[in-house]
């Protein structure tokens, strides 16, 4: 059963970014480019994915996920050093090819070479990022 | 006046909240792509390791289903592998190091009012517009 729901959940995400244009790496990017043929579509797409997330935070409360366990504790709202260093990494790989991880898998099946080679490349800096996350935290 | 992208963008936007609501209230996780493959690839989600293959393929295989109602999609990607390569060991090392990305920090995390969530989207939202500046204005390599 969990298997069934995540192949639903991830089914309608995948649905959602190729509907979206957000695996056109031209569009995530004129999102970013102020200074150039600015596109608001990433906003759309974050306001239309926020309201139904933001009613199924609300459905938490009180309750339990429907195949049991808990829900996810909200971490200590704490803006560490990883986070920062960490999205200041994502950022610029997002804003280079103008991909990121969701519409990157999305995308393999009709995206050609160039999106295999950007989703090898990230999954190798995954696991790069096992030994740097346990040298950045021995630092901190 | 409103385009059309914009209609599908916020169409396909809730497409990706119902997946992540389905996602918190059946399986009691949050929908965060760089999280649910890094678990994978670096063996730290093991004991969910179906939960997460399920999760990617239902993504790989959607817009395999509504790929010929479209035709031809072109992703505008760039040919410099050069440029796929470093941005692919950006994203995959960024992520993990800030424990999610778009859909983990932003859509999950901003809809909870979370402060991590809010501040990780600022900061990779700031980086990504000052790499584009950069890069494609002032050294014109993308």
């Amino acid at each position: 059963m969990r298997n069934l729901f995540a192949l639903i959940a991830g089914g309608l995400f995948g649905a959602g970014l190729f509907i979206s244009g957000m695996t056109d790496t031209a569009k995530v990017q004129g999102w970013l480019d102020v200074f150039g043929n600015w596109d608001p579509t990433l906003a759309f797409v974050m306001g239309g994915a926020i309201l139904p997330m933001a009613v199924a935070w609300q459905l938490t409360r009180n309750r339990r996920p429907a195949l049991g366990g808990d829900f996810p504790t909200p971490p200590e709202p704490k803006v560490g050093r990883n986070l920062v260093i960490g999205s200041v990494m994502f950022g610029m790989g997002w804003g280079l090819a103008g991909l990121c991880p969701g519409p990157s898998l999305a995308s393999l099946s009709y995206g050609g070479i160039g999106h295999w080679v950007f989703a090898a490349a990230m999954v190798a800096g995954m696991l790069v990022a096992v030994p740097f996350k346990r040298r950045l935290t021995a630092m901190a | 006046m409103i385009e059309q992208d914009w209609i599908w963008g916020f169409v396909g936007g809730l497409l990706i909240g119902l997946g992540g609501a389905v996602y918190l209230l059946v399986n009691g996780r949050i929908m965060g792509a760089s999280g649910i493959l890094g678990g994978l690839v670096d063996g730290s989600g093991k004991n969910s390791m179906w939960e997460r293959i399920s999760f990617i393929a239902g993504v790989i295989l959607t817009p395999i289903a509504l790929y010929p109602l479209y035709g031809a999609v072109d992703t505008h990607v760039t040919s410099n592998m050069a440029v796929l390569i470093a941005a692919g060991l950006l994203v995959g090392v960024g992520t993990r190091i800030a424990n999610g990305c778009t859909s983990g920090h932003g859509v999950c995390g901003i809809s909870r009012l979370s402060l991590r969530g809010i501040s990780a989207t600022v900061f990779y939202i700031m980086a990504g517009g000052v790499t584009i500046v950069l890069f494609r204005h002032v050294l014109g390599v993308i």
